[in-house]
């Protein structure tokens, strides 16, 4: 997959993201943590979502899930995944797509499995939800460990996640997700907590299951290394919004945003602990008061005056590929 | 498991008798000469109250007296009432089951109220209906317990007649004093609940219970309320104690037949042997509370069970 063996991303699309806004209501004043983010996750393929830390990726995916944790809402736009529109759902049927037909792996295993179940547990009492029998749904999670390649599946199927490696915990995590065999699935920084050697087994997994399995996945990561690893499409998230997206091959190659480019630039692989892109001057602008015109203007080496006063529209620069900047160069 | 309860017992066992050894040495330091409780030394003759002295074990060094006295403890023989001269354990043997009685209801009503009701007030935090079970769990926590349960006698049993009014006359005499002492020390359990449901709200795993696919009933229970509820419980056994101390006075203001009125009575008596014995009851009530409380900790909660068996604790 990726740039390898990038095939033309001709796939149905699986999920539609339109206008997508999300706000926190804090003491501070309103976090437009994302705000008009639109783009399409299709049948089958990997698409990756890169940025800064506190771009708004976490939030966008908790979107998509309407998981999104008090005080934020989601105030604009809306989610089409397979003809449904989710923000339209009542509770219980939106609690009925996920897992089944979107599920997510979230940014840091270490804490997001319950302390005081079993790990096979927490697989199985996903699994009950398909109204399997009880003895099965047990074998079936143990079966599940044991895919997600844990060693040993039946005897760790008992501990408890505090006596597995952050790794393993990522595995169960990601077995969990993938045991109802969703259609989607969202990969928050899945690496970024680990270490490099298991980093790349996880990914390995990932794409290991992408292929058995042909769902899709959406990969959230601070890493062009990953991307160009395992993504088919790309798009680039500043401050809240989507500055450009489009095929892996294009977005790298006829890069039409400065910042995709500085981002590039800075960083072939930006690990977590480093965090702000020191390479770029200024700083992630302040989601509470966004910059007038465009919100990179702060930053952008080749602002003009235009960009201090106009937002600029989406375009267009070749089939599929996006760029959200008055002067995209390609 | 069984290893990490046997050492929570084995840690208990060891505190009552750390507690027995503090008791008998505050006996020792009290002024004043045993003998003279039962014999005026102005009207015995000196070598009378010798013998006696021998007769009794006195004359011997403090920790042989100290294990002859934890010898009868052992048999079940805490002396005998100075007012009566009925023996202290039959005594407390009559009155204990009706103070457990208090004690055990209030925990049964503290589960049955404050804990659904500090739920509920955290599933809507900050709402108007959470501010205002807040504000009455606090009020209830200010009112003196005699002054309440005053009230409560004056409403229910008085005006009401739905309750008898003191001592006991069968079950339902329970119920006003299991609610005095139950109402004002609600709220503790109330804004635990409440406080620890918030903040295991926050807690990743209920993000990935959602993300699964369960609905949000089970994420609730199973995962939010069942994880919150381990230091409400622990707290609450850690609290027995404060309840079976508090009902001195309920007991009193109710004319009930427990410990309580026993030990209020025994002290404004000078009763030694019965105050005596109700600490070492109380002592060994505490330490059973408090060894459940951390047994059922390690049975909810698997991190607690295996970081005690570490530090052998
Ligand atoms: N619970 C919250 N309350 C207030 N603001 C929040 C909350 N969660 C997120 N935000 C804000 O929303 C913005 C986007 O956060 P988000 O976690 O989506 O970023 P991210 O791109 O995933 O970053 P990272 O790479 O660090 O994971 C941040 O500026 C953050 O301050
Ligand atoms: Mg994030």
């Amino acid at each position: 997959m990726g740039l390898v063996d990038a095939q033309p991303a001709a796939g149905r699309p699986l999920m539609q993201v339109s206008d997508l806004g999300v706000t926190f209501q804090t003491s501070r004043g309103s976090v437009r943590a994302v705000s008009g983010v639109s783009f399409e996750v299709r049948e089958s393929e990997v698409f990756a979502l890169v940025g800064e830390s506190g771009c708004g990726k976490s939030t966008t995916a908790l979107a998509v899930m309407r998981l999104v944790p008090p005080p934020g809402r989601i105030d604009s736009g809306q989610v089409v995944f397979d003809g449904v529109p989710l923000l339209d759902l009542d509770e219980d049927a939106m609690a009925r797509v996920r897992g089944k037909q979107i599920s997510m792996i979230f940014q840091n295993p270490l804490v997001a499995l319950n302390p005081v179940y079993r790990s096979a547990a927490q697989i199985e009492e996903a699994l009950l939800l398909d109204q399997i029998p009880r003895d099965r749904a047990w074998k079936l999670a143990v079966g599940v460990m044991g895919d997600v390649k844990i060693p040993d599946a039946p005897e760790r199927a008992l501990s408890y996640p505090h006596e597995l490696s952050g790794g393993m915990r990522q595995r169960v995590m990601t077995g969990m997700m993938i045991s109802r065999s969703p259609r989607l699935l969202i990969a928050d920084e899945p690496t970024t907590a680990l270490d490099v050697t298991i980093q790349a087994q996880v990914l390995e997994l990932l794409m290991d299951i992408r292929r058995r399995t042909k769902m899709s996945i959406m990969i959230i990561t601070h890493d062009f290394g990953i991307v160009a690893e395992t993504a088919d499409r790309i798009a680039v998230m500043y401050a809240g919004g989507i500055v450009e997206q489009g095929g892996v091959l294009e977005v790298f190659e006829q890069s039409g945003h400065p910042y995709t480019r500085l981002l590039m630039r800075a960083l072939p692989r930006l690990t977590k602990e480093e965090g702000r892109l020191e390479t770029i001057a200024g700083h992630v602008p302040n989601l509470v008061e966004l910059p007038s015109g465009c919100t990179f203007h702060p930053r952008c080496p080749l602002k003009r005056d235009a960009c201090l006063i106009e937002r600029p529209t989406v375009r267009e620069v070749s089939p599929g590929h996006f760029v959200t900047c008055h002067y995209p160069e390609v | 498991m069984l290893n990490y309860a046997l050492r929570r017992m084995a840690f208990g066992l060891l505190v009552v008798f750390a507690v027995t050894i503090v008791l008998f040495s505050v006996m020792q330091l009290m002024p004043g000469d045993p003998i003279r409780l039962v014999a005026d030394p102005s009207r015995i003759p000196a070598w009378r109250i010798e013998e006696l002295r021998r007769s009794l074990g006195l004359d011997k060094p403090a920790y042989i007296q100290y294990f002859y006295w934890l010898n009868r403890l052992l048999h079940g023989d805490f002396g005998h009432s100075i007012v009566s001269g009925q023996s202290v354990s039959s005594l407390i043997a009559a009155r204990l089951p009706y103070t457990l009685l208090l004690a055990l209801g209030s925990l049964v009503l503290h589960y049955v109220i404050a804990v659904p009701l500090g739920l509920f007030a955290a599933l809507r935090a900050n709402s108007r209906i959470d501010r205002t079970i807040v504000l009455v769990v606090t009020v209830l926590r200010t009112l003196p317990g005699f002054w309440l349960g005053i009230l409560m006698m004056i409403l229910f049993a008085i005006k009401l007649k739905i309750f008898p009014i003191s001592g006991y006359q069968g079950p339902l005499s329970a119920v006003l004093p299991v609610l005095t002492l139950t109402l004002p020390a609600l709220g503790g359990t109330v804004r635990l609940t409440r406080s620890e449901v918030l903040e295991t709200i926050r807690e990743p795993f209920v993000l990935t219970a959602y993300a699964k696919g369960l609905p949000g009933r089970t994420v609730r229970v199973r995962h939010i309320l069942r994880n919150a509820l381990i230091p409400v419980t622990v707290m609450f056994f850690l609290s027995l104690p404060w309840i079976v101390g508090g009902s001195v006075i309920i007991e009193n203001v109710f004319a009930w037949p427990g410990m309580g009125r026993l030990l209020w009575k025994a002290i404004t008596n000078q009763d030694l042997p019965i105050v005596q014995g109700i600490i070492v009851i109380i002592a060994v009530l505490t330490v059973i509370s408090n060894t459940i409380g951390d047994i059922i900790s390690g049975v909810l909660d698997p991190r607690i069970r295996i970081e005690l068996e570490e530090v052998g604790g």
